[in-house]
């Protein structure tokens, strides 16, 4: 199979994620993927803004009273990082240095599995201390279901990673193996995306009223 | 479709050219970074300090934006060519998401 | 492969229907089961009528007259017009760009089971205890308060579908950027690829709202969520919103294909390039581009406020601009043409001013104030039942007749065809024109009975005869099927004679790799420029050479399989059946399972040689 072939970082080409037809057609379908999924993020922001505090009651928490920043804080620094992190191993990729690359994939594994922690830790804390449950109101089902969605596109990117890092650690680079690994960081990369607008729009914002 | 993209006829030429551009794109993913860490800070610190809402709530959805269009020409690299059709069906999704969240915005009230 | 031209058994064949990823194999199949969903629809379109001939009638229940009015707009939709189209598109649009297959041959094969499944899993809810019985729109404050597993059905089908359409749409899309044969411009794309492109372009980014609101009402249902529940602070107009924000698009989805199949026909049979042709891919473009920006008209009488139905109103009437350029360009297409009445081209005849017809009345509700008459009536029905019926079902069976020789390489009878034709255009303008009358009367839609004595009686019995004679047509349609398959006289490459587009210079049907050597193309309509210098063949852009084709495979039916078995668990979990949350998981194992089964089993398909490709040329030179 040419898509097989051996390379040596000279003659590794110049964006070997788009070097072959189905390198390419992958990376356009992915793209539009992604606008598909910024679509379905807009309709989950739309309805948690149009819930936001609708409450039956007014013993329920409210954005305000649940909010901690500090948490929210931490967790946006540690997505962020995973973010770059992952840039850098495509950085590695495009230098066909394929050591590298697994490491500061491997890296971005490991923030993005701290963010993780932190989240299941901030539901937990709303159910146990606010009785914040996905049934109560309105307002706690349009939140667990903005927030969860995001949350369960971690765990699926994450699986991604671990995924193509596993199945290709003996296998190396070559133009069928380098479209798999940016395709799933490009999928990281949108789920920061995706959470540079819930911490401003739901965290900040329901901190400010 | 074997891919014979070397823009040399020298290939060793080639291989430290795009090293050297390699690197240099590093550097910037890097700066980027650092722009979009002090961006979260200020965000926060704004929120913290207890402005007028009027002026956070503009202020940190700013923010919000200039870093995203980071993560997408620079992270994702949708500046580098090539990224014709992808930026624009994202920029048609983006107008459709914008269309949704003014509309449950302004035309749900009750 | 000498292996094709090997007789098979019947069970190797349905075996190599099932694990296919050919693109025209998976037209056929979106041809067969979108086929027997319209069948089902018009079975229950005929119930409806039958109950409605006649005052006070009690041939079905109030109930069941609910379900059936719900499942008939459904299926017709989602289930029909959608996957048959679909159908076309594959079978056509790979072809016309010079293409040896999609550009995701595995995701293609994947979104037919996934449609396949979900269309399975909603229909089987008239033996499961009763259909979804809130209208096709599914409005929460109606559907929350259904009791049973109706909407459930709904929800989850239709959740289950929608994933095959949208992963149908990325294909689509990927296929037309990447695929195109060298020479293939983007204003060389025939229309038929472009509006196909325009659509897949409107299921990406229409899809995805409807999901995200099916999960909604889904989780209100099943899992005690409460986005529409008022009394918990919901708010049942959210769903309203992202109904319409997905349901306006999905009506240009059906549309603009239509417009293709159109266009290809009126330049074929009026034997001249189609007149405005970049105006026509403007329009079509602009179309799709205010599709998004309209929704709100179906909510007029919601109480949205001035303001924003008058912003709603205004754009709306817009969209009467780029569809007014389309209308004048076929009239002018056709004008000083040598033109050829054939089955498809009288089809396309007729379709001008039954779909002018539906866009009138489209304007005349698109105006705000006089929509709080129309509102709910049957004047409602008449105007989309012409819009779909006398667009996209017009389209659907001219496409039928135009297309048939290309697919199965055989011509379905002109004659029986003209009779089709003239049983269910009859009938068609019999149901619905009177319709108009019957709303602007005050009949409000969904109803169903009425009492005698109120001017109903006769524009109903009127409207039920129409219906008895596009039931007529289509059976007739049918026997044309049998009559000309079992004869099976197989025709050449060009059988109308007029073929202008890339897939009529190939054999009929075609060989499955499509071309073996793909096509320099030269122009629009590059077969007919080939034609007009005498030539019989493409100009080939490449030398005979290996081609490489991707292997079938078995897993996209598994996973498709797998979420229908999930989706079983999803629903009956809340009756707190003990065996509902273990078949939910095992539902979602198998599909996930065989996910990760394809990731990580390498199938890098396998090459025609040289040698094979050469020798098939000389037995298909014998044969045809």
């Amino acid at each position: 199979m040419e898509a097989e072939e051996k390379y040596t970082p000279q003659t590794w080409p110049e964006s070997p994620e788009r070097a072959t037809l189905e390198g390419k057609n992958k990376f356009l379908g992915f793209w539009l993927f992604l606008g598909g999924e910024t679509v379905l993020f807009a309709s989950l922001f739309a309805t948690y803004i149009a819930l936001k505090d609708k409450v039956p009651s007014p013993e329920h928490a409210l954005a305000k009273d649940l909010y901690e920043l500090p948490l929210v804080f931490v967790m946006t620094m540690l997505l962020l990082t995973s973010s770059l992190t992952s840039v850098y191993a495509m950085y590695h990729m495009k230098n066909f240095n394929f050591k590298k690359m697994q490491l500061w994939l491997l890296i971005t594994v490991i923030l993005g599995l701290g963010f993780l922690g932190c989240e299941i830790y901030e539901f937990n804390h709303y159910y146990h201390e606010y009785n914040h449950t996905f049934t109560s109101s309105a307002f706690s089902s349009a939140f667990y279901t903005l927030v969860g969605f995001h949350g369960a596109h971690v765990i699926f990117g994450l699986s991604w990673l671990v995924l193509v890092m596993v199945r290709n650690a003996k296998r190396g680079l070559n133009l069928y193996t380098a479209p798999k690994f940016y395709l799933a960081s490009l999928y990281w990369h949108f789920i920061d995306v995706v959470w540079v607008f819930i911490f401003t729009v739901v965290y900040l914002m329901g901190m400010v009223g | 479709m074997v891919n014979n993209q070397s823009n040399s006829s020298n290939p060793r030429l080639d291989y430290e050219y795009r090293r050297k551009k390699n690197a240099e794109g590093m550097r910037i993913q890097v700066a980027t970074f650092t722009l979009m860490i002090f961006f979260t800070v200020v965000s926060f610190v704004a929120v913290g300090a207890n402005f007028s809402k009027w002026f956070v709530i503009p202020f940190i959805l700013l923010l919000a934006v200039v870093q995203v269009g980071f993560q997408l020409y620079y992270f994702m690299h949708m500046s580098e060519k090539g990224h014709e059709a992808p930026s624009m069906f994202f920029w048609s999704a983006i107008t459709v998401a914008f269309v949704t969240v003014l509309a449950f915005m302004t035309i749900i009230w009750w | 492969m000498s292996t094709i031209a090997q007789k098979r058994g019947f069970a190797s064949t349905v075996w190599d229907y099932l694990t296919t990823v050919d693109h025209k194999k998976i037209a056929i199949l979106y041809l067969i089961a979108g086929g027997f969903f319209f069948l089902l629809g018009g079975i229950e379109a005929m119930l409806i009528r039958i109950q409605l001939a006649v005052p006070n009638n009690d041939f079905v229940s109030a109930g069941f007259f609910n379900e059936l009015l719900t499942m008939h707009g459904t299926t017709m939709i989602f289930l029909a017009a959608m996957p048959l189209l679909l159908g076309f598109m594959n079978a056509i649009m790979p072809l016309q760009i010079g293409a040896r297959d999609v550009a995701f041959p595995f995701i293609n094969a994947l979104g037919f089971w996934l449609f396949f499944f979900g269309g399975l899993f909603l229909n089987l809810s008239w033996f499961l205890g009763g259909a979804p019985d809130a209208g096709w729109t599914s409005y929460a404050s109606l559907s929350l308060a259904s009791e049973g597993h109706g909407i459930d059905f709904y929800a989850l089908g239709l959740q289950i579908s929608g994933f095959g359409t949208l992963m149908g749409g990325i294909n689509f899309l990927v296929t037309i950027i990447n695929m195109r044969a060298p020479g293939m411009t983007y204003m060389r794309m025939p229309l038929f690829t472009w509006t196909t492109f325009v659509a897949s372009a409107l299921i990406l980014f229409a899809f995805p709202p409807l999901t995200v609101s099916i999960f909604m009402l889904m989780f209100d249902r099943l899992f005690g969520a409460n986005f529409f529940n008022v009394a918990a602070g919901g708010n049942t107009i959210i769903w309203e919103h992202f109904f319409w924000i997905f349901g306006h698009p999905e009506v240009y989805i059906l549309i603009l294909p239509a417009f293709g199949i159109f266009s290809e026909i009126f330049s074929t049979f009026s034997r001249k390039r189609l007149f405005g042709y970049s105006s026509m891919v403007f329009a079509t473009v602009l179309i799709g581009f205010l599709g998004f920006m309209v929704w709100a008209h179906h909510m007029f009488t919601v109480g949205l406020g001035p303001v924003a139905n008058a912003i709603f109103a205004v754009a709306t009437m817009a969209i009467a601009v780029p569809t007014g350029i389309k209308i004048f360009n076929w009239l002018l297409t056709m004008w000083g043409g040598s033109i050829q009445f054939t089955v498809p081209m009288i089809y396309a005849v007729a379709f001008i001013p039954s779909f002018v017809a539906g866009g009138v009345t489209g304007i005349m509700q698109g105006a705000a104030p006089a929509d709080y008459q129309y509102h709910d009536t049957y004047f409602i029905v008449a105007h989309f039942h012409y819009v779909i019926v006398g667009g996209v079902v017009l389209a659907l069976l001219a496409g039928t007749h135009f297309y048939w020789p290309k697919m199965f390489g055989t011509m379905l009878s002109e004659k029986i065809g003209k009779f089709t034709f003239f049983f269910f255009f009859v009938g068609f303008h019999l149901t619905f024109f009177i319709q108009h009358f019957l709303g602007l009367m005050g009949m409000p839609r969904r109803v169903w009975t009425f009492l005698p004595g109120q001017g109903l009686d006769t524009g109903n019995l009127v409207s039920s005869i129409g219906a008895a004679f596009m039931f007529v047509g289509i059976v007739s349609l049918l026997v044309n099927i049998v009559i000309t398959s079992v004869k099976n006289e197989k025709v050449g490459n060009d059988p109308w004679g007029d073929g202008r587009t890339l897939e009529w210079a190939i054999a009929s049907p075609p060989p499955f790799y499509n071309f073996k050597q793909l096509p320099l193309v030269r122009g629009l309509d590059p077969y007919w420029l080939e034609k007009m210098e005498g030539k019989q063949t493409l100009t080939p852009a490449e030398p005979i050479g290996d081609i490489h084709m991707p292997n079938g495979s078995f897993v996209p039916f598994v996973i498709s399989l797998g979420l229908f078995i999930a989706a079983f668990g999803a629903m009956y979990q809340i009756d707190d059946k003990a065996w509902a949350i273990p078949v939910l998981i095992g539902g979602l194992v198998i599909t996930f399972g065989a996910m990760a089964y394809r990731s990580i089993k390498d199938d890098h398909g396998f090459h025609i040689h040289k040698e094979d490709l050469i020798d098939e040329n000389d037995d298909k030179g014998v044969k045809a």
